[in-house]
């Protein structure tokens, strides 16, 4: 078995706030439709979370569970336990159209914390950051890039595509430069 | 800027976050159709000014394509709607009629 590495090896920067790079972290996508009858209880009995609503995330532990779209969920949890939840879901949904599908090596994860995290993402997303919900998921873009982001803890959690994670990272390094703050104490 | 609230997800989103899809409503001619038809259907667009009726993908956010219903001139919303509706729903239509008094769907 090879060892699981996270696309910037934890590259941390400290600004105005700190942005960090973690992960390796376990992600599933999952696609059916949002009335299949099955949905819910599969999804409860391989994760143990309930469905959440649009534009929602669910969390309990260390594992979550994000609405996507319409007909898409992502589900986070810790690295060694994506093989058995995909199993427990293909079980669960067997015979059911669906797709689940581990995308931890496909995506960087990044966290963005301080007191002025926000400010940091104000200035990449298009995104109301006050009416920003406490449990709400965020997919929206990073300038040039796309990218999923909620509030967790004292700040954000930011996912992208791996192949940009540099990128992001740049963008998130240059955006928490001291004295760059848009709101400035 | 162009401010649209996608009807899957339910954001305002902004242009940026959008991809724009043209005119809504084609009628599709396929094969067996007559070249006259074809070509219309490919090539000819309404481009009007005034009320329009547009595809718009929610490109950067759930991805879902939706209907938007504006007026080029001021880029006045009327609404946007599901995409999965052969013409504009009542509540829009009443809601451009309103703020168009004049203005007839051809």
């Amino acid at each position: 078995m090879s060892d699981p590495v996270s696309a910037l090896g934890h590259a941390a920067f400290d600004g105005f706030a700190r942005v960090r790079e973690i992960g390796p972290l376990g992600m599933i996508t999952l696609r059916a439709r949002a009335d299949l009858p099955a949905l819910p209880a599969a999804v409860a009995a391989a994760t143990g979370l309930g469905l959440p609503a649009v534009r929602r995330i669910v969390t309990a532990g260390d594992r979550s569970i994000a609405w996507m779209s319409p007909d898409e969920w992502l589900i986070v949890l810790p690295y060694p336990q994506v093989a058995q939840t995909l199993a427990g879901l293909a079980e669960a949904l067997q015979g059911q159209h669906h797709l689940a599908v581990d995308v931890s090596d496909a995506r960087a994860v990044l966290r963005i914390e301080g007191a002025r995290a926000g400010d940091v993402l104000m200035k990449l997303s298009p995104v109301d950051q006050a009416r920003l919900e406490p449990d709400e998921v965020r997919r929206t873009r990073a300038a040039q890039v796309a990218c999923a982001l909620w509030r967790e803890g004292d700040g954000y959690t930011l996912v992208c595509f791996r192949s940009v994670a540099g990128y992001v990272m740049g963008l998130l390094t240059h955006s928490a430069q001291p004295g760059s703050e848009i709101f400035p104490a | 800027m162009l401010l649209l609230t996608c009807p899957c997800c339910g954001i305002a989103a902004e242009e940026t976050e959008l991809a724009p899809g043209g005119e809504a409503h084609l009628k599709r001619f396929g094969p067996g159709s007559s070249d006259d038809d074809f070509e219309a259907y490919m090539f000819a667009r309404k481009n009007p000014k005034g009320v329009h009726f547009e595809r718009w993908r929610h490109a950067y956010g759930c991805g879902k394509w939706f209907m938007a219903a504006r007026c080029t001139a001021t880029l006045e919303v009327f609404g946007t709607y599901p995409a999965q509706v052969p013409g504009p729903p009542p509540e829009i239509m009443a809601r451009i009629k309103a703020r168009r008094p004049g203005w007839s769907p051809e």
